[in-house]
Order: C-alpha cells, then sequence, then structure tokens
C-alpha cells in the first residue's frame, strides 16, 4: 500500500501552507509502510480532538474516532486499554492537549498508556481564528488578547518528562523525512510516546522563518539519560526569540506499560482470595 | 440617549458588556459565542474598560474563575456555548447553591455528538435545572436588553442568582440586525454598582463560602430558600423590566402573548423562531384563522399560571422544543405545560414538535403544518400523536 491509497475524498479545508499538510502526508507514508508484509491497518485507530488538526481524521483512510474538546487523550487511553492489540495514535492539538484537557496528558504520560500522542503545535487557536494558547509566547497579540497576553507558555517537552513519559520527541512541519523518522520510533516505542510538533499557522501565527532559522536536529545526544533530556528541552522555553530549538528524539527508556498486565505491579487477585478463604476457615 | 447600529448578535452583547463593564470576565472562545469574548477583549485591550479579563484555559476554570470573583464581591461576567456550557455544568449548581450573581450569555448551540456547531437548545436545557435563571431571547435587540436587565435581577436582593441569557446560535449571533445600543452612562446607571452581602475582600468581616453542611445542618433549607428566590425573580424582572422600559421604550413580561386575546389555535415558541412563526400567525390572520404566539423569556422561573391564564381559551395548542426530549412524553418545554395545564386544571390538546435539530432549517411550511394540525386536533378533538419532528429527512 502506498501513502496516496490511505486518502479519503473528504474535501481538505485546511488553509494552503498550512503545517497539517505535512503532518498528514507523513502520517499516510509510515502508515502505508507499516501496512507492507502485514497489513494491520483494520488494527490500527486514529483518535483526533476538536481544532484544525482534528479534520486528519477525515483524511487518512483508517478507523478513527473524533473526541470532543480537550478529551482526544483519555479517548485514545480508553481504546487502547479496552483492546491493548489496537494500534493507537492521538492526533491533538495545543489548545486541545494544552488547555482544555491537559489533566489527561499528564495522566496518561505518568499511567505509560502504549498509545502515540502527536500534538500540532500552532501556538494559536486556528479553527476560532486566532486567539492565544498555552504555548503561545508572552506578548502574543491574539484576538482574545490584544495588548498582549501576560502569560508565559508552558514547555510541552519538558512537562511531559517531569510527568513520566517515556518517550519524548520534538518535530517541525516543514521537514517531512524528520516526522517520518519521529513517527516511526515513537509507533514502535512500547509505551506512552509524545511527539510536540511546530506545526506552522500560515494565518494566524506563521514562524516559518524563525522555525526554519533556529531549528537544528539533535547530534550527539543519548536520549536514554533522563537530565540530558530535560536539559535539551530546555533548551528553548517557547518563549525566547533566540535560542536554538532541537529537533528529534529527547528521551526513550522502557518501562512498563498500564494496560498489559495489572500482576506486574503485584496485584494477584487469585491468591489473594485463595489466602482469605484459608484465614476465614479458621472460623466457621 | 440611544444609537442605532447595524451588529450582530454577538456584538450586542458585547456592547452590552461593555456598557454595564463587570469588574471580570472570565471566558474561554467557542463557536458561535467567540465574537463576544474578541470584541470585549478589545474593550479591555483599548481601555475603554477597567474589567480584569481572563482568557481562561477552559470553561470549567472560566467559570470558577467566576465563582471565586463573585464571592469576593466583584460583578462577574462570562459567556459560552454548548459543550462550554457543558463542562461548566458541575460549577453552575455551585454558583446557584452560594447564591452568586453571575450573568452568563449562553449562545445556543447543539451539544455533541456527532459534533454540529449550529443552533440548537439542548445546551441551556440541559442546565434548566441548576439553579440558573434562564431568560431566552428572539433577536439581537432582545439578547442587549435581557442581558443589562439580567444584571439587576441576578443581583436583586430577594433573588442574588446567577442568570443566563440566551440567543440562538447563528441565526441570530452572526446576523446583523438593527440594534437601539443605549449610551453607557445610561446603562451604567441603570445596573449602579454591585453590593455584596458577604465580600471576601471585606477583611474587617472574615467570611467563609462554601463550608460542609451535611447531616444536622441547614442544607435542605438552603435548598427551599433558593426555591423561594427563583420564585422571587418572576416579580423582580417585571420590575425590572418596568424600570428598563424607561429608559428603553422597550417593554418585556415573561413572556409575549401575539396575537392571543382571541386565539383558538397557539403555539408556544422560544428563541428565533418566533420571529418566523411571527409571520406565519400573521399570514393565518389574513386568512381569518385566529392563530396566536406564546414566546417564552423567562423560562426560569417557569411562568406557569401566567401561560395556562393565557391559553386557556385555545382550542388546541402546539409546543415547539428545539431539543431531543430523549423520553416519549416529549421535549423539556412541553413537558413543563403540560404540568402546568395540569396543576391549572385546565384540558387543552396540547401537541409537541420537535424542530431545528442541530441548525435543521425551520420554513414557515412547517409553523403552517403545525397550525394546520392544531385545527384538525380541534376539530377531532384528539391528538393522534403527542410528539413530533419537523423538517425530518425520510
Amino acid at each position: 500500500m502506498i501513502g496516496k491509497e490511505l486518502g479519503t475524498n473528504a474535501p481538505n479545508t485546511w488553509c494552503p501552507g498550512c503545517g497539517n499538510f505535512s503532518i498528514l502526508n507523513a502520517m499516510k507514508a509510515v502508515l502505508a509502510e507499516l501496512s507492507e508484509g502485514a497489513p494491520d491497518l483494520a488494527r490500527t485507530v486514529l483518535v483526533a480532538g476538536i481544532g484544525c488538526h482534528g479534520k486528519i481524521a477525515d483524511y487518512i483512510n483508517v478507523n478513527s474516532f473524533y473526541s470532543i474538546h480537550g478529551r482526544a487523550t483519555p479517548a485514545a487511553e480508553g481504546i487502547k486499554i479496552g483492546d491493548p492489540g489496537l494500534r493507537v495514535i492521538c492526533h491533538s492539538g495545543d489548545g486541545d492537549a494544552y488547555g482544555e484537557g491537559l489533566e489527561h496528558l499528564i495522566f496518561a504520560a505518568k499511567r505509560n498508556v502504549d498509545m502515540t500522542m502527536i500534538v500540532h503545535d500552532n501556538r494559536v487557536y486556528g479553527l476560532t481564528t486566532g486567539q492565544y494558547t498555552p504555548t503561545s509566547p508572552l506578548g502574543f497579540k491574539g484576538r482574545s488578547t490584544p495588548a498582549g497576553s501576560i502569560e508565559s507558555p508552558i514547555n510541552p517537552l519538558a512537562l511531559m518528562l517531569t510527568s513520566g513519559a517515556t518517550f519524548v520527541a520534538r518535530g517541525y512541519s516543514h521537514g517531512i523525512e524528520n516526522l517520518k523518522d519521529i513517527f516511526r520510533a515513537a509507533i514502535a516505542h512500547p509505551g506512552f510516546s509524545f511527539i510536540d510538533i511546530l506545526q506552522v499557522c500560515v494565518t494566524f501565527f506563521n514562524q516559518y522563518e524563525d522555525y526554519t532559522a533556529r531549528t537544528y536536529a539533535l547530534e550527539n545526544h543519548d536520549a536514554s539519560d533522563f537530565d540530558a533530556a530535560v536539559k535539551r528541552a530546555r533548551e528553548w522555553d517557547y518563549n525566547s526569540t533566540d535560542a536554538r530549538i532541537p529537533l528529534g528524539v529527547f528521551y526513550r527508556h522502557d518501562a512498563p506499560v498500564f494496560e498489559v498486565n495489572p500482576a506486574d505491579v503485584g496485584h494477584k487477585p487469585a491468591e489473594t482470595r485463595a489466602e482469605l478463604d484459608k484465614l476465614l476457615a479458621q472460623y466457621r | 440617549m440611544s444609537t442605532v447600529k447595524a451588529i450582530t448578535g454577538d456584538v450586542a452583547v458585547a456592547e452590552a458588556m461593555r456598557s454595564i463593564e463587570p469588574d471580570v470576565v472570565g471566558v474561554y472562545p467557542i463557536t458561535p459565542q467567540t465574537i463576544i469574548v474578541e470584541a470585549y477583549a478589545e474593550y479591555v485591550a483599548r481601555g475603554e474598560v477597567q474589567t480584569e479579563f481572563v482568557p481562561a484555559e477552559s470553561e470549567h476554570s472560566a467559570i470558577s474563575i467566576c465563582v471565586g470573583a463573585a464571592a469576593a464581591g466583584a460583578r462577574t461576567m462570562t459567556c459560552t456555548s454548548s459543550q462550554g456550557l457543558a463542562l461548566m455544568w458541575e460549577v453552575l449548581p455551585i454558583a446557584s447553591g452560594m447564591r452568586l450573581p453571575i450573568v452568563m450569555f449562553d449562545v445556543n448551540r447543539a451539544i455533541s455528538a456527532p459534533i454540529n456547531i449550529h443552533c440548537d437548545h439542548s445546551d441551556t436545557m440541559g442546565a434548566r435545572d441548576t439553579g440558573w435563571l434562564q431568560i431566552y431571547s428572539e433577536n439581537a435587540q432582545e439578547a442587549y436588553d435581557n442581558f443589562i436587565q439580567a444584571v439587576r435581577i441576578a443581583e436583586h436582593p430577594d433573588v442574588q442568582l446567577p442568570t443566563m441569557v440566551m440567543m440562538d446560535g447563528f441565526v441570530i449571533s452572526h446576523a446583523i440586525q438593527r440594534v437601539e445600543v443605549l449610551d453607557d452612562a445610561v446603562v451604567k446607571k441603570f445596573v449602579g454598582e454591585r453590593k455584596a452581602d458577604y465580600p471576601l475582600l471585606d477583611i474587617d468581616n472574615p467570611v467563609t463560602w462554601g463550608s460542609f453542611d451535611g447531616l444536622g445542618g441547614w442544607f435542605m433549607e438552603f435548598k427551599k430558600d433558593q426555591m423561594q428566590a427563583i420564585e422571587n425573580a418572576k416579580q423582580v424582572s417585571l420590575d425590572v423590566a418596568k424600570e428598563y422600559a424607561k429608559i428603553s421604550g422597550r417593554e418585556y413580561g415573561l413572556f409575549e402573548s401575539y396575537k392571543m386575546d382571541d386565539a383558538d389555535y397557539a403555539i408556544i415558541v422560544i428563541n428565533s423562531t418566533a420571529g418566523t412563526a411571527k409571520t406565519v400567525v400573521d399570514t393565518l390572520r389574513e386568512k381569518g384563522v385566529k392563530a396566536g404566539l406564546i414566546k417564552i423569556r423567562m423560562y426560569r422561573p417557569f411562568p406557569a399560571s401566567e401561560i395556562v391564564a393565557a391559553l386557556n381559551n385555545c382550542k388546541a395548542v402546539a409546543v415547539m422544543d428545539r431539543v431531543p426530549g430523549y423520553v416519549d412524553i416529549g421535549g423539556p418545554l412541553f413537558e413543563d405545560v403540560q404540568v402546568a395545564c395540569y396543576q391549572e386544571g385546565v384540558n387543552i390538546p396540547l401537541v409537541n414538535y420537535i424542530y431545528g435539530l442541530g441548525g435543521r432549517d425551520i420554513l414557515t411550511s412547517h409553523i403552517e403544518s403545525v397550525y394546520s394540525d392544531l385545527e384538525t386536533i380541534a376539530k377531532t378533538g384528539k391528538v393522534a400523536s403527542p410528539v413530533n419532528y419537523l423538517g425530518i429527512k425520510e
């Protein structure tokens, strides 16, 4: 199967030049690769939230689930837990995942649910036409903050690292090969894989020039070193206008996943029951 | 004293907010309410209002900010739609239980799923029993007028309850209409300053809000007081309406009776569809059919006995619900009208029509078919089907 065949007939409503196109194409290409030799796309579920990114569910011909605003993450968790055999890929936006539904993101990372979490981080509410989001820079002039936002942005990578995500990466919508590499690695990773994608919104917050000038691929970085990952994640705080912006896989660590085997954490209900019965038998 | 403007419903609400100039506004953008947020943000940025404006991270946070601010003694406002109101739900009874006169504008939009950004009343009908007052508006002018009056009703000493004001999403929120906008000074004088009874910022008289009150406490008495306060809002809203008429020339009742004096057939409707229905009433009147209409303005408190009195001489009545009832006894407004008639001992044939879900068009031909059904019902004395759908695809 080739990426093109994964398309749908749904008319695309993204603005020309939108960063979502490269995310869509990279995802279709990677899904096409995954289907080769083992046509298992029927076991893949794409989850989307509310925002411009959400349309991706309409444009890729796999099983998909539209959640409500902010709830893409827990819906994806539920799907994975309900049938751990499914490959769950969750697309979300910065408003969706970092604003309205932030608590879910932290808990999905903490639980280490085996799913791929892709945040289309354009740092603006595009669908509602240009308000500030949790990753908009200080002073951002959007339609809800015409005089400039008085809040500093969050750093989602640092947040995910401290929340227990076992795979943390950053991509950029200008550079499809880089996105494909990250997607492959994230989907292959057993556990919660988190990707923040600097997805340019050409209409309301066009950062192409700035990002292209400042981004660089992580090199000589040991992704198994948590402290090093935190350090690289903090290289850019989503606010400064001169810091360099690293791209690639910051952190990767194998840990037990939530949905597979509760016995791994010492919960053995049958043995506990037998012990209890033995104890109660003494008093009968 | 007033200026005529060609503005959308959303901008009309923002204009009202600008003149009221609340102390604190906590909001989160959601279609089709977003324009209100943006317009108000502009007023703040230009220094036209001295409001603490908080674009929050979610509606749950937005209304929680309002609760905190209102308890502190501030005049507090928010606005939302659909899922936004649904996400606020947990906090709505907190606001009413704490007797905080927060004023909210909800631009009516369907609740998911399937996801839909267009108008129906499933958002606010889902919040009708949260202890908030509910005031509905047919057009942008009414939305503007109701929003200003809501401040006075909510903060009245006999009421002290949060109040939500509604208009139809897109149909009104995004349509440019003629709106008479009062001068800021006139509105400011009308709403006055909020005088909170037990503000948290009164450091000489410390108070605790929201403390535990379990078995052996006063929980039930508290709830009974709330119910009384809701009931009080009926008279208060009429008194406020009289005062508002003096500054605006427009006076509102609990509901609007349109050609009801001698009506044989009436429909009861909420929000913008009343405009469409009035056109049908006029056409039918020209043909000699005694058609009439009741448009609900105050839905909570529900003017039960007043509505029944207005219907008393009708031969058949149709109740229009722009929300799925999910029970086979019909939509919420139909239930309320049925109960009201039963309580007052009035036995008029009643029939329910579910219409306009998710923004489905409601045409004059639909309304005509309702009046035609009413004539048949009156003739036969039988309601063949109590709950019906208008404009459904077969």
